[in-house]
């Protein structure tokens, strides 16, 4: 096989392990979309939220430590200890199921029945809101996440399949953390259909998501389910947070993640599960491949703009998405 | 007249029981309109009670009360003996009060077993954990939902279509469904809005026999509310009729036949 056949199929791989991100900030955007209607705008932050939360209890930080030492005149910043990766990744789930609580009780549930306009902009005040939150509890500066990941590319699959190729390829050039990613990534998904298909809770939960009122009368609380699916979105993001935080630190440029989804989401409808993932994938597979091939005779840099023309391209064509439910006008 | 507060049994021998539902001088107000005026009414256990009346007469917004959908400003509702607090309506479904919709409220997406199978959300108290693990009280209380839900889909005769993802089931069909997934809940009091709305000759005669079938076999109290008066006066065992949000006639089918009021409301006598 020749070398030049070999590295696109490397780029394909790496392109794969790329839209599994994509799919996965994507999956939290379905998963509220589905079940509330809300297109929370506000999932990019959460994923930083997350990360940056994870990173402020594994190292022992004092939350609210600036404003705590503004008021009272202390000098405190870390309690002295540190906290297993585990333990850390546990209690920051239960931030994050907090978090979903707070934004039912004290935004949604008083917007109930509202135009989706409304809500919409409400998740774009609470991605800010939070935004300010996650500053004001960690602070603002670049953080590393340790969480004794693998990095750097895999040796092992370079070895095995260096044999591949002739003397110009020297075998497949694959990021060990996107491995894992890609794990974690699939047994995350895989739980979760296992969940709505197979549990009370995930039963209730598609049932919301296909009509509030037939729920209702079934005994199903949406609160509660409002509440469980920001949760699970909340746990997404903080999937997704750990493994972007892990690749290029925790920063707040983390909540641009968000913008990936967008013609993720496009590409693979609003409601649909498999569409998250199918969706990410192609857009992961496709701006690596564009720039592969196409890049060179352009200039490269095509990475940042390939997805929103494909997405462009899917609007004009199906709207609905690949996934999405086929919108009918009935007149 | 019978005297409605005691238990008494039908001419066509069914043991009618004590009072299940006990609405009291329920008014319910939008904004400056009311839609119910101090209407007061019983439902007893075991009975087939009707709601009819006019287009706008209210009977929609009382069968929401009833269900929970809507908070009365005034008046108190008891359930089996006790005073009901204002609830939402998930919480009066989960006291046994099961519902269908005028213009159907089913999970289009889903397969018809299971939207009936949501039907038995309320049969299942196994925790997330045993769920997970799939083993001992999950897995009995499983086999006994899905006992429960083929027994009601056996009973409608939806056996062929068990499978069939509800959005492409016919009119008729569907509104049998929604009846099969109020049922599966084995609720103590069955509120139908209009079932046979839409419907025709044959399949209002289908949905007749299944009606009563659902009163006979498994003793459920039914209040529902149709337009059809032919089957309104064969189905029910007493009828409230109602017109402009006021109570104007409630006995058993003959007496409120005869009732001049309810003559009046339904010839469109002027009101003064």
């Amino acid at each position: 096989m020749s070398a030049d056949f070999l590295y696109g199929i490397e780029v394909i791989i790496n392109g794969l392990m790329a839209g599994v991100l994509y799919a996965l900030v994507a999956l939290g955007f379905v998963l509220i979309f589905k079940a509330s209607g809300i297109f929370n705008y506000a999932q990019g932050v959460m994923a930083l939220f997350a990360a940056l939360t994870l990173v402020g209890i594994m190292e022992g930080e004092v939350p609210f430590s600036h404003l705590i030492n503004a008021v009272f005149g202390t000098e405190i910043h870390h309690f002295g200890w540190e906290v297993p990766a585990l333990l850390a990744i546990l209690l920051t789930l239960v931030v994050m199921i907090f978090f979903a609580w707070a934004v039912q009780h004290f935004v949604f549930r008083h917007l109930v029945g509202q135009e989706p306009i409304i809500l919409f902009m409400a998740t774009i005040g609470l991605a800010y809101f939070l935004e300010g939150v996650g500053d004001l509890m960690w602070g603002s500066d670049i953080k590393t996440l340790a969480l004794g990941l693998p990095q750097g590319g895999s040796l092992w699959v370079e070895d095995i399949t260096s044999g591949l190729g002739g003397d110009d390829f020297y075998g497949f050039f694959i990021d060990k953390l996107d491995m894992v990613a890609t794990v974690v990534a699939i047994v995350l998904v895989t739980g979760l259909i296992l969940f709505a298909q197979y549990t009370k809770q995930g039963r209730a939960m598609r049932a919301v998501a296909d009509d509030h009122q037939a729920a209702l009368s079934v005994g199903i609380s949406l609160n509660f389910i409002w509440v469980l699916v920001w949760s699970l979105a909340g746990l997404v993001a903080l999937v997704a947070g750990v493994m972007w935080g892990a690749k290029s630190g925790v920063q707040f440029s983390l909540s641009l993640i968000a913008l990936k989804a967008l013609p993720v989401l496009m590409l693979g409808g609003f409601t649909s599960i498999p569409g998250a993932i199918v969706g990410g994938l192609i857009i992961g597979v496709g701006e690596k491949l564009f720039e592969y091939m196409i890049g060179p005779m352009v200039g490269g840099a095509t990475e940042n703009w390939f997805a929103y023309v494909l997405a462009l391209i899917f609007l004009v064509f199906r709207p609905q998405g690949l996934f999405g439910e086929k919108i009918i006008e009935r007149v | 007249m019978k005297d409605m507060l005691t238990p008494y049994v039908t001419d066509d021998g069914r043991q009618i029981g004590e009072t299940l539902m006990d609405m009291r001088n329920i008014t319910l107000r939008f904004g400056g309109v009311e839609a119910i005026k101090d209407i007061s009414f019983n439902i007893q256990e075991g009975e087939i009670r009707a709601i009819i009346g006019p287009n706008g007469a209210g009977k929609s917004s009382m069968l929401n009360v009833i269900s929970g959908f809507y908070n009365p400003q005034e008046g108190e509702v008891w359930f089996r003996g006790k005073k009901r607090p204002p609830m939402k309506p998930f919480q009066v479904a989960r006291l046994g009060i099961a519902r269908t919709f005028q213009n159907i409220a089913l999970f289009e997406g889903m397969s018809v077993l299971d939207n009936v199978m949501t039907g038995r959300l309320n049969h299942m108290n196994a925790g997330l954990f045993s769920q997970a693990l799939w083993k001992g009280r999950a897995e009995r209380e499983e086999t006994e939902n899905r006992e429960a839900v083929e027994r009601v889909i056996d009973f409608l005769e939806i056996q062929a279509i068990r499978k069939t993802p509800v959005g492409r089931l016919p009119y008729g069909l569907k509104k049998r469904v929604e009846l099969a997934r109020a049922l599966a809940a084995e609720p103590k009091l069955l509120l139908l809005d209009e079932p046979m709305a839409g419907m025709n000759v044959e399949e209002k005669e289908d949905m007749s026999r299944f009606i009563l079938d659902v009163n006979d076999e498994f003793g459920t109290t039914i209040a529902l509310i149709e337009h059809d008066m032919g089957v309104v006066m064969d189905l029910s065992d007493r009828v409230i009729v109602m017109d402009y949000g006021r109570k104007i006639g409630d006995g058993t089918p003959d007496e409120v036949r005869n009732n001049q009021e309810v003559i009046d409301a339904y010839l469109g006598v002027a009101h003064d």
